[in-house]
């Protein structure tokens, strides 16, 4: 049993809140996935979580444990770095090792511990060379067996592939799923990629200027988000922002998403001209242009040809409609 | 442009490339050139009151660079976890201190320590519990130390803050997560990665104290240092031997600097 659950979470620097009265409960075995833009406080969340930072009031328990006030140390938590941190002087085997040979485990059940981590990472023949001999994607690795070795209750991660190339991105990110089906603990993920969010995590937590915007399945907050804040920060391309009152719709904004709006070059609800066209092969983006509701994005699936200043009109999916009112909060 | 910046290192090193050159000089003149002769560097070895001077200065560099890099050092430590106004202060008041001309240095140091001894010597007088005279603090070694110590330690924060600017913060963090202690996180983390800095800091604090003349020229009382002996000598004529002196002291704080400078570098290099 190794839950999470975190209270009334504050934390300032200088003067400046970051961290403005968080709530999370994070059940045992599960992974979720801090996402929002940087400077939304989600990295001070993981160090605060880690013992990295000491908050300034609220709680942290872990397992039934308050360990707010605990060290990093004595908080059974194993945190993986953005940058690795792998120490530099350290020899693979080394840096997999130093965490239990600082818990004051024995030289041979360290090896041994350190053996069994590097056949699950694939890290054998690497085991005595130095961090600066590894590519990027081997010192990934090492950071993640350096976590794992200790078999912690709670696992941290601070954007760990954002060093990484995109190739290399998508092959750890699978990396990542199968790991954590295999060891099944429990793992809070920070990331802006919302990709990595969405596809990894049981649970993502939209985080905006220190407060926790909406917390809930990824498909269940890219449906049905609770503001136009993760309306628009979840899904890429973005979603559309239209003027209601001309649309004839409730509130003061309608949200819809760039898949959920037709094209046609006959007849539609709303007409435009092509602005920009993005052609990815999978999939067609355009930028329409039109007079009443400013730039609209549409998203369309396959290769589709359009030329430049076009006219084309468009119908939107009346049903996938999100309403916002004058502050961003949705209307349902 | 370039003919200018060719005058600007004539000028500045013309003067100091004549004194070795003549250093080396076989006759007595210091304007005329006599032939090669390495024989006034054995002249002033062989001087006790230049080796007696030597020993002075070698004795209160290695002294206050010792207490500058301890000292500066553990500043720097410090420092890195003020913030605010309070740094704003420590930092404006650690670079005046190297700013400050070094005979305000000088001056001021010798006026405080005139007056703390003018009240320390009296009290100390009378608490003197034997029949004996009581010691009477006065200058010499402790405040030569102290007053180059207070300088070089500037030196040595600066150049160890600006070595800890680069360092990966992640690590000391990975540390504590690993479950190190905070002194085993310095021995395993902080200190391999400040140690360049702090080398360097002590090597530019002993080429301070073994060059200065001004302060030193305050506060030596009846010690006197290289440069204070080579300054005294210098009033009843310039000799090869001060030559010599002048020379030898060059070479080894160049080489001081250039050694600081490598490891520096090196440390760069190695991230």
């Amino acid at each position: 049993m190794a839950s999470l659950e975190i209270s009334a979470l504050t934390k300032s620097f200088d003067g400046q809140e970051v961290l403005r009265g968080l709530d999370l409960s994070v059940g045992d075995g599960e992974f979720w996935a801090l996402v929002g833009p940087s400077g939304c406080g989600k990295s001070v969340l993981l160090r605060n979580i880690a013992g990295l930072v000491t908050p300034d009031s609220g709680t942290i328990r872990l397992a039934g444990r308050d360990v707010t006030r605990l060290a990093p140390a004595e908080r059974d938590i194993a945190m993986v770095f953005q940058s690795y941190a792998l120490y530099p002087h350290l020899s693979v085997a080394g840096n997999l090792g130093i965490g239990l040979r600082q818990a004051g485990l024995s030289r041979a059940d360290t090896a041994e511990a350190v053996r069994h981590v590097a056949d699950l990472l694939g890290l054998g023949p690497l085991m005595n060379r130095l961090p600066q001999e590894l590519s990027g994607g081997e010192r990934q690795r090492v950071a993640i067996g350096r976590a794992i070795v200790r078999k912690p209750s709670l696992f941290l991660f601070d954007e760990p592939l954002s060093n990484l190339d995109a190739a290399l991105r998508v092959h750890m990110r699978i990396e990542m799923a199968d790991l954590h089906r295999r060891l099944g603990r429990t793992t809070i993920y920070v990331t802006h990629d919302q990709v990595e969010a969405m596809t990894l995590a049981d649970r993502i937590v939209v985080m905006n200027a220190g407060r926790i915007e909406q917390t809930g399945r990824p498909m269940d907050v890219y449906h049905d988000p609770a503001n136009m804040f993760v309306a628009g920060f979840i899904g890429s391309p973005r979603m559309n922002f239209l003027d209601a009152g001309r649309l004839g719709r409730p509130g003061r904004h309608v949200g819809i998403r760039p898949e959920h709006i037709t094209v046609s070059r006959v007849s539609g609800a709303v007409s435009g001209t092509v602005d920009h066209i993005e052609t990815l092969g999978s999939e067609t983006n355009l930028l329409v242009r039109t007079a009443e509701l400013g730039f609209v994005t549409v998203r369309l699936f396959g290769h589709q040809e359009f030329a430049a200043n076009e006219t084309v009109h468009l119908d939107f999916d009346r049903q996938r409609e999100l309403y916002f009112d004058a502050a961003g909060q949705r209307l349902r | 442009m370039r003919i200018y910046a060719l005058a600007v290192y004539l000028f500045l090193y013309i003067p100091i490339g004549i004194i070795a050159l003549f250093s080396f000089n076989a006759g007595r003149h210091a304007s005329q050139f006599q032939g090669f002769s390495t024989q006034w560097y054995g002249k002033a070895l062989s001087n006790p009151f230049v080796m007696d001077a030597f020993q002075t200065s070698l004795t209160v560099a290695l002294a206050s660079a010792v207490l500058a890099t301890l000292f500066g050092t553990m500043a720097a430590l410090a420092l890195q976890s003020v913030r605010g106004r309070l740094r704003l202060a420590f930092d404006a008041l650690i670079y005046i201190a190297v700013m400050v001309p070094g005979i305000v240095i000088g001056i001021a140091t010798l006026i405080a320590l005139v007056t703390l001894f003018g009240w320390l010597n009296p009290i100390l007088a009378a608490i003197w519990p034997f029949a004996a005279k009581a010691p009477q603090l006065s200058l010499g070694y402790g405040s030569l130390i102290a007053a180059h110590g207070l300088f070089a330690m500037a030196l040595v924060i600066i150049i160890v803050r600006a070595r800890m600017a680069g360092m990966d913060r992640s690590l000391i963090e990975a540390s504590a997560d690993l479950g190190a202690t905070p002194w085993g996180t310095f021995r395993q983390v902080t200190l391999p990665q400040i140690f360049p800095g702090i080398l360097a800091g002590f090597l530019l604090a002993f080429t301070f104290s073994f060059d200065d003349f001004i302060i030193a020229f305050f506060v030596a009382g009846s010690q006197t240092t290289l440069p204070v002996y080579v300054f005294s000598s210098i009033r009843r004529g310039v000799t090869p031997e001060i030559n010599a002196i002048g020379t030898m002291v060059l070479a080894v704080s160049l080489l001081l600097l250039i050694t600081a400078q490598a490891i520096l570098q090196r440390g760069r290099k190695a991230e």
